[in-house]
């Protein structure tokens, strides 16, 4: 085993795997990657599994060492990597020796890096997952951030790890300060007003500075309900956007509840949780009404890298 | 209470393209309730590969899915045909789950407020509180929340109008019909009346949850004494 240790933590650095799936009857959030494509991609690239725990880094890098030689793959936003005074090319495989700083730079693009080390962080599992639920204090460093001084395990440089310089093509084209989504009008799109729903397709929303890993509370024009503004407390998928009696959406994103009490007029489609997964408090998003047919294309086009290994 | 079809059958809707969920009538009932749980149930025995959640509520099942792996045309069938059956009978109530409550003091530090709603003593609110057999209708919130219904009309007060920052964990709280435990210490705005020496979630239990949905609650309240004996915990003056 090897270690990486953590210098400086950057703004929110967190462990992250595909997410605690099934416990969400017992109120335990899902968590995992805000953008799990890019969290897949950087495990592909460098010959783990997708399951394997990456390090989701928010916005502003850490910085930390390498106590041994390993290779590494940097996925998602591109957030200026560079290891020692080298510039470190994204997506792809690089080789670090033993000591060797890594540290991010200036925000060129997206929200959300993903570091991948061989065979992943070394965390233990919590209720099956090594992803860190903040608001749960669940998985990852004791629940919590990384903080300087962290020292996590990976595994070691050798075995079937792929080599260095091998390189794929990014998921897509980073958002810069902002980017429209696709929605599926409902769960409860009756909830509205017509007028409701053609505001949401033609409006552009700001991603609020109150927003986190649990939602983005967006600021734009109102969402009218038809009906008030409370529902008996229901499940709360991944990307839906669920509308209080302010009439300013919020979408539910990695680290939110299990359920809530208000209606929800759209979900994000599966496809583009890599466009929002990469935005941030101050970008904009805006909202396309699609079809079911078409969800089903863009998750198609979206898993195209993934087929072909 | 408020529905696009509340009269209607069970309806299977979609939220994106990979979750189904299967909406009985908008109402809180236990008969409402055990039929989304029979529903939870079904598609669990039935393995379908690529699910990921089911997530049964007060009346509705959300069943969250890898949309490269489910065949949802096949899983919506299943949801339609298990949404249809009447309402599970023969189903034993189980027998109450007591769980102890000191109430009022530094635990409880809403009590006199209900009382005062409630227009009667604390000790009649206690009283009422501690008269009903609850059933757990759902999980949610924060990991091991249970919500408890129905409390007595007379004690069923809306929560804060601004919530705590912070509800000490075991906290026993009512938020109109809906009573319920803090298992951790999150911000929350239920009226606090007690406290209970019980752990709600513990991930050192092989079932880390003390309550799951369908079960049946009983409070009974403790004495301070009896709370710092039972938690190892000092209480309060």
């Amino acid at each position: 085993m090897g270690a990486i240790r953590i210098i400086r933590p950057g703004l929110l650095t967190t462990v992250q795997d595909l997410g605690r799936w099934g416990y969400q009857a017992q109120g335990v959030p899902v968590g995992g990657p805000m953008d799990p494509y890019a969290h897949r991609l950087a495990n592909l690239i460098l010959g783990n599994a997708e399951t394997a725990a990456t390090l989701e880094i928010t916005l502003i890098g850490p910085e930390l060492v390498f106590e041994q030689d390993a290779r590494f793959v940097v996925a998602g936003a591109d957030l200026s990597p560079r290891l020692g005074d080298r510039a470190v090319p994204m997506h792809t495989v690089c080789a670090a020796p033993a000591g060797a700083v890594l540290a991010f730079g200036a925000r060129r693009g997206g929200a959300r890096a993903y570091l991948a080390v061989p065979d992943g962080i070394q965390v233990p599992p919590v209720l099956g997952s090594r992803a860190t639920q903040l608001v749960s204090a669940m998985g990852g460093v004791e629940g919590r951030a990384l903080r300087a001084g962290d020292r996590l395990e990976i595994g070691t440089a050798g075995g079937a790890h792929a080599p260095p310089g091998r390189s794929r093509r990014a998921i897509v084209a980073l958002p810069a300060r902002g980017a429209v989504v696709r929605v599926l009008p409902g769960p409860q799109a009756g909830y509205f007003t017509d007028a409701a729903m053609a505001t949401l397709g033609a409006s552009r929303y700001t991603i609020t500075t109150r927003s986190d890993r649990m939602g983005y509370r967006l600021d734009g024009p109102r969402l009218e309900h038809a009906r008030g503004a409370d529902i008996i407390s229901d499940a709360t998928p991944l990307g839906v956007l669920q509308v209080p009696a302010s009439g300013q959406p919020i979408l539910l994103m990695a680290d939110r509840q299990t359920a809530g009490g208000y209606p929800k007029i759209a979900t994000l489609i599966t496809a583009d949780l890599a466009i929002a997964g990469q935005l941030a408090p101050g970008d904009w998003i805006g909202f396309e009404i699609c079809s079911p047919r078409q969800a089903v294309a863009a998750l198609i086009e979206r898993e195209r890298p993934f087929v072909q290994g | 209470m408020r529905g696009p079809r509340a009269k209607a059958g069970p309806r299977i809707v979609g939220a994106g393209d990979s979750t189904l969920i299967v909406e009985f009538e908008a109402r809180v009932s236990p008969a409402v309730n055990a039929r989304a749980l029979a529903v939870a149930r079904a598609i669990a025995a039935a393995g379908f590969a690529g699910v990921r959640d089911i997530v049964p509520t007060y009346c509705s099942v959300a069943v969250s899915f890898d949309p490269l792996r489910t065949d949802v045309t096949a899983l919506g069938a299943a949801l339609e045909e298990a949404a249809a059956r009447p309402a599970p009978r023969g189903r034993r109530t189980p027998a109450p789950i007591e769980i102890p409550v000191c109430y009022g003091g530094t635990f409880g530090p809403d009590l006199p407020e209900v009382a005062r709603r409630a227009g009667c003593p604390e000790e009649e609110v206690v009283r009422l509180h501690t008269a009903r057999v609850y059933r757990v209708y759902m999980l949610g919130f924060v990991p091991g929340f249970a919500y408890l219904g129905r409390v007595d009309d007379r004690i069923a007060v809306p929560r804060h109008a601004t919530p705590r920052v912070r509800v000490p964990a075991r906290s026993v709280g009512i938020a109109g019909f809906q009573t319920g435990i803090y298992p951790t210490e999150t911000p929350g705005g239920w009226q606090l009346i007690g406290r209970t020496p019980l752990e709600p979630f513990d991930l050192g239990r092989a079932q880390p949850c003390l309550l799951q949905a369908g079960d049946a609650v009983r409070f009974v309240p403790i004495s301070a004494g009896e709370f710092a004996r039972l938690s190892g915990e000092a209480a309060p003056a």
